[in-house]
């Protein structure tokens, strides 16, 4: 379970939100909202522990996130706006160092099945640079398929998705809530999940 | 952790220590001034005239203590680095940056008024000694601090940037100046000292001295009149500026 | 340690897959290195004795060009957050990225130094003696570098700022290693500068991927 008491958030001289609460439990999604600016991507940053917040704080099974910080990152998945893939590497190798650097090590039949799954079978050893923007996010959100991550942080997931992949990740992100994972996430769409959800709108 | 007898920590927020900076920064101005009128007056009319030297040797009344406080500012720098790391107080990145100017200042007199000193004493307007080469790079050390906190927008971004690189100086500072002494010692260059000089006449060590504490007060004056403007410039939005009787007018 | 190790394989993989960034580097210090007797002539005995400090400059200039990129592509394609979320501590992840530099960014410089130490005509024995101190010097390089890449990242006018703040600090292992070879030829022995540079290279080890880490983080808030 995750969290978040009176969290602010101050960028240079501006506010951008302030007394944040929010809390998300095993089997719950949480849709933040907001206009362009008002701060979305940086409370997602804030929850994640890539950024600290200005005020407030926030807690991970009920203890400060500070305090199990190792055990928080090990259960934890964030997706950022930069899909964190590397030209240079195929799709195959691009999910596997992914994992491997985040202390996950995959093998190789279970990157294959994510990525075929994903809609990427055929694609899997080409190098990312040839990929279009929208595969390119599909490599991301094979790392979905992959992990036990419990608590899945995305920032704009649906970002170039054609609307076949949208449903897709529709599935996807349904099963998690399913299996009793956590959800955090943004997104200019109108979403519909099946499961208990709530909607968080960023205001000054 | 036991109640300490002052609390530290209340000058630690930049609303309280602007008042008292206010206060306290026209004492060390004018205890600068009466110090450099005392120092100078020494140097120029009590010391002797150095019999090897001639009246050459007196910039070294400038030259010297300059040294000592570049070098030393730049540790003040370091030390309110480390605090600004440890306890993530705000005051003490801009107490950092306060200083890096005036360190550098100093660094830039002592390589000046050097070369002055060098000319006629060495024939030449710059030497490959140590303490010049040393002092050559703490100038570009201060630089480099203010650079690259000049360079960051976000000024809170800044100050830590720039508390990693004064403590990676400061670390680097004795290597910097043992390993610039050895490649002096290697390839036996000028053998002569300026703080050597055969004979240091007290009067002499006193006009050093009365003009180090001079230049002490200098800098805590300047330091303290600049981190009320960096204090201004940063909370301009807060409500307690607004207040301040100089905004009213 | 596997996140170690996966991150090294993996910019060593990556520099593989882009040879054209690690041999622009290396001609360059070749072509640094061939300027000189250019510029100053070609007599030997002059040579000989500028060589240790022009391949020394050459071999710090080099190496800084390519610490750009140490973390920038990383901070860009937004894989430096994911280290940053990693289980595994940054600072090892940090480590990882400063020996596939070294491995691909100061390793080809120290294999490549005898051969223009040559030009130079350098004895075998100081050619040796370069090697040695290249090899405790360039680790050195990558290590203080990757501080001054990692406070430089994202900032505008990067790559200056960058030269401005780490060049100072090579300085000590300028003097040490250039001194060694200097020290050699002069018959005093490269003992106790060779130790000094293994000495600073262990405290480098020690600290820097500390403070680089430290600067990372203030770049990813």
């Amino acid at each position: 379970m995750l969290q978040a008491h009176g969290l602010a958030c101050v960028r240079g001289d501006r506010r951008l939100f302030s007394g944040v609460d929010l809390a998300v439990a095993p089997g719950q999604w949480l849709q933040v909202e907001g206009a362009n600016g008002a701060g979305k991507t940086s409370l997602l940053r804030i929850l994640a522990g890539l950024s600290p917040a200005a005020e407030g704080h926030i807690e991970w099974e009920g203890r400060p996130v500070a305090e199990v910080r190792d055990d928080f990152h090990a259960r934890l998945l964030y997706l950022g706006h930069a899909p964190a893939i590397k030209d240079d590497l195929s799709a195959l190798e691009n999910l596997q160092t992914a994992a491997a650097v985040g202390g996950r090590p995959l093998d190789e039949a279970t990157a294959l099945a994510a990525l075929r799954r994903i809609g990427l079978k055929g694609r899997e050893d080409l190098p990312s640079r040839v990929l279009s923007q929208g595969q390119k996010r599909r490599v991301a959100l094979a790392r979905l398929l992959c992990g036990q991550a419990r608590l899945w942080i995305l920032d704009e997931p649906f970002v170039a998705l054609d609307v076949g992949a949208v449903d897709m990740l529709c599935g996807i992100l349904d099963e998690h809530i399913g299996r009793g994972g956590m959800l955090i996430f943004t997104s200019h769409q109108a979403v519909q999940l099946q499961g208990n959800g709530a909607r968080l709108e960023l205001t000054r | 952790m036991s109640q300490p007898l002052i609390n530290w920590f209340k000058f630690a927020s930049p609303a309280s220590f602007y008042p008292l900076a206010g206060k306290l920064w026209p004492w060390f101005a004018a205890l600068a001034a009466a110090l450099t009128a005392a120092g100078l007056w020494i140097s120029f009319f009590v010391a002797p005239t150095d019999f090897q030297q001639g009246e050459g040797y007196r910039i070294i009344f400038i030259h010297v203590p300059a040294s000592w406080m570049s070098m030393f500012i730049y540790c003040v720098m370091a030390f309110w680095s480390a605090i600004g790391i440890g306890f993530n107080t705000r005051l003490s990145g801009m107490m950092s940056a306060a200083l890096a100017p005036t360190g550098a200042l100093f660094a830039f007199l002592s390589l000046w008024t050097g070369a002055l000193w060098g000319k006629p004493m060495w024939g030449a307007w710059w030497v490959w000694d140590a303490r010049l080469t040393s002092e050559l790079i703490l100038l570009f050390l201060y630089l480099g601090y203010i650079a690259l906190t000049a360079a960051i927008d976000d000024p809170r971004r800044a100050d830590k940037a720039g508390a990693i690189v004064s403590l990676v100086g400061v670390v680097n500072v004795p290597i910097i100046y043992f390993s610039v002494k050895w490649w002096n010692t290697l390839h036996q260059g000028a053998s002569v000292s300026m703080t050597k000089a055969p004979t240091m006449a007290a009067t002499m060590l006193w006009g050093m001295l009365l003009m180090a504490l001079a230049f002490w007060m200098y800098s805590i004056a300047v330091a303290l009149y600049r981190v009320r403007s960096i204090i201004l410039e940063r909370e301009r939005h807060a409500t307690w500026v607004a207040e301040l009787p100089e905004m009213q007018r | 340690m596997n996140a170690f190790v996966a991150i090294l394989r993996r910019d060593l993989l990556l520099a593989m897959r882009r040879k054209s960034e690690m041999l622009t580097a290396l001609f360059f210090f070749m072509i640094v290195v061939s300027l000189f007797p250019l510029g100053i002539g070609p007599e030997t005995a002059l040579l000989r004795r500028i060589a240790p400090g022009v391949l020394w400059v050459a071999a710090l200039l080099a190496a800084m060009l390519s610490l750009n990129r140490l973390f920038a592509a990383d901070h860009q394609d937004g894989t430096l957050e994911q280290m940053a979320l990693s289980p595994t501590p940054l600072t090892l992840l940090v480590g990882g990225k400063v020996l596939a530099h070294w491995l691909t960014a100061g390793l080809p410089l120290v294999l490549l130094a005898p051969v223009l130490g040559l030009q130079f005509d350098l004895s075998s024995r100081a050619l040796g003696i370069l090697m040695l101190s290249l090899l405790l010097g360039t680790p050195l390089l990558s290590l203080i570098g990757a501080i001054g890449a990692a406070l430089t990242l994202g900032v505008r006018g990067g790559g200056v700022l960058l030269s401005l703040l780490v060049l100072p600090l090579y300085i000590p292992a300028l003097i040490f290693g250039a001194g060694a070879v200097e020290a050699d030829m002069a018959g005093l022995g490269a003992g106790g500068h060779l130790s000094l540079l293994g000495a600073l290279l262990a405290l480098a080890a020690f600290f820097a991927p500390w403070a680089a880490t430290a600067a990372l983080r203030i770049t990813l808030e």
